[in-house]
């Protein structure tokens, strides 16, 4: 049920995801006259909070969380959460994992030798793995909470 | 060598990837209005729904076994970008041939394991976005595609095949290949060549090359070529009538112009239209794609796609267009040159088949006028030249009001319509 991780050759992404992401840093180069100066081999530019969350864009999918059985790890109902599938599922993270072909976020973790489904809130119970249909989906890997209250 | 990956089952996969519920269950994605089915998963295949199959001749009973959608073409468009560019990954030379399938180049930087790599680029492709692919491997086109049939068809490749020009196994492919199931041969070609004795791909490459090309055709000829492992056919002269019909172009230099860009779509769209209605098919949506040339590592990279769905099956220039037009508005961006843009028309179904359903429309009067529209425009510029009547390509327009009964969300496009991920 693991998904395997393969070696990539890293050639820089040549796809930008579109228009409205227009800021993050696409392949480049510069030519410069005159001795560079150290001050500006790092320019400063506006954060991009996507390029800064979406590290592979061809794999990053935004979910919503539905429930609250992960709330010790700051997912609450109606959460969005950033899921990259390229991650390898280890134990001790936090995974969508299609359980029974329902798609679900919990922390995968060890138990004795078989892998369990681990919730952050004491109410839920592990659910074990053994003798389900199971399929990793991504690797949660942010999770974007709005306040009550804050947003317009 | 190229590869040519190809998505199984792309509508029904891709549906899936969000709705695992569906996996192992007889799926089916219909066209535009919910008409016909476009896309089959192999259970429904097995249930003997047919490509094309009117969704209200399907018998009661296997509708209730089946999971029947409308077309999300927001959904298939954005994972198919994701499709090339995990390929963009793999190699530079990456050339879309249809929503599902891409041609990928390996020139001057070919792996030493080739199966090896095929099966590295199947697994990311496969971990990247839940899509299941096959990869053949050949030193053509025409045996790239043909050995991506091989890979299909026999699980026990793992998805991946290569057909080198020289060697035993390909012969033995070649042999068991009967010539109208090779790419690019019509039916009525295949007839001609059964009078010739000419049956399997084999016995075509077997032929020779000039009298082929004095019988048949040149096309037929460069198929000869290609059989051989000579690369002869450019990637705008494939042609696979009845199933999709691609129109693209190279500019002569770099350009950064929107109005360009536009100019180009326009043009290429009203080239894929004339053939749609040459083969008599209405197509159900219209794709374009735009990119900066790979090979220019000092020029800003970008390389997009969109696919806009149309109001029903269509062979109207002007709603071609319209569509075409939108979809170059969403992915233009600025301060890129681009080298390439192109139009695709897909899911195209008979037109004859169609018309029969639009007398019990209420629009049908008004598409019909529209069909006799586009009939004149034909004729005119086929007796007085290309171009001599055109249209312009027109800007932004209200969205299409689709009729999508059984429209899955479009999970990647949308803010309120993201999968929903269980946490209780």
């Amino acid at each position: 049920m693991s998904l395997p991780r393969s070696s990539l050759a890293h050639l820089p992404a040549a796809d930008g995801p579109g228009p409205d992401r227009a800021g993050q840093p696409l392949l480049g180069c510069r030519v410069r006259a005159g001795f560079p100066s150290p001050a500006d081999d790092h320019l400063d530019v506006e954060l991009d909070l996507h390029a800064h969350v979406v590290r592979r864009p061809a794999s990053t999918y935004f979910v919503r969380a539905e429930g609250d059985s992960m709330l010790g790890d700051g997912i609450h109902d109606g959460d969005l959460l950033v899921v990259d599938r390229s991650l390898e599922p280890l134990p001790g993270r936090v995974v969508i994992i299609a359980v029974d072909g329902e798609p679900t976020v919990k922390r995968l973790a060890r138990r004795g030798n078989g892998l369990v489904l681990e919730a952050s809130n004491p109410r839920f119970a592990p659910i074990p793995l053994a003798g389900r249909e199971c399929q990793v989906w991504g690797v949660v890997t942010h999770v974007l909470h709005a306040l009550p209250g804050a947003t317009p | 060598m190229i590869a040519l990956v190809d998505s199984n089952n792309f509508y029904v996969s891709c549906e899936r990837v969000f709705a695992p519920r569906l996996e192992g269950r007889a799926v089916g994605v219909l066209s535009n209005n919910d008409g016909c089915v476009v896309a089959r998963s192999e259970e429904l295949k097995a249930l003997g729904v047919a490509m094309g199959m009117p969704a209200h001749q399907i018998p009661a009973s296997m509708r209730r076994r089946a999971t029947l959608l409308s077309s999300n073409y927001a959904l298939y468009g954005d994972m198919s970008r994701r499709v090339n560019q995990v390929l963009g990954d793999f190699s530079p030379d990456v050339e879309a041939y249809s929503i599902d399938e891409s041609f990928v180049g390996l020139e001057g930087h070919e792996p030493d394991d080739l199966e090896a790599w095929g099966r590295r680029l199947r697994a990311t492709v496969l971990r990247d976005t839940g899509l299941p692919t096959c990869v053949g491997l050949g030193p053509t086109r025409v045996l790239a595609k043909t050995a991506n049939r091989v890979a299909k068809r026999m699980p026990g490749l793992g998805g991946v095949c290569r057909l080198e020009a020289e060697a035993s196994e390909t012969r033995r492919v070649l042999e068991a290949l009967q010539v109208h199931e090779l790419w690019g041969i019509a039916r009525r070609s295949a007839e001609r060549l059964a009078l010739q004795d000419i049956h399997t791909a084999w016995q075509l490459r077997q032929a020779d090359p000039k009298q082929i090309r004095r019988t048949f055709s040149v096309v037929l000829e460069r198929i000869v070529w290609e059989l051989r492992g000579r690369p002869a056919i450019p990637l705008e002269d494939l042609a696979e009538p009845r199933q999709r019909i691609m129109v693209s172009r190279s500019f002569g230099r770099l350009t950064g112009e929107l109005a360009d860009l536009r100019a180009a779509i326009r043009q290429h769209g009203a080239r894929a239209a004339e053939k749609l209605r040459r083969q008599g098919s209405l197509a159900c949506a219209v794709l374009v794609f735009v990119r900066s040339d790979p090979h220019r590592l000092d020029e800003r990279q970008y390389r997009n796609s969109q696919v806009v769905a149309l109001s029903g099956p269509s062979g109207d220039t002007r709603e071609l267009l319209a569509a075409a037009g939108r979809a170059l508005s969403a992915i233009f961006l600025e301060g890129v040159r681009y080298q390439k843009c192109g139009v695709m028309l897909l899911d195209l179904v008979d037109a004859e088949h169609h018309q029969l359903s639009l007398l019990r429309e209420s629009d049908g009067a008004e598409r019909r006028r529209g069909g006799q529209l586009m009939a004149t425009l034909d004729r005119l510029n086929g007796r007085m030249g290309r171009d001599t009547v055109r249209f312009g390509l027109p800007g932004e327009r209200a969205a299409w009001a689709l009729r999508c009964e059984h429209l899955s969300s479009r999970y990647t496009t949308r803010w309120d319509e993201l999968m929903r991920v269980k946490a209780r």
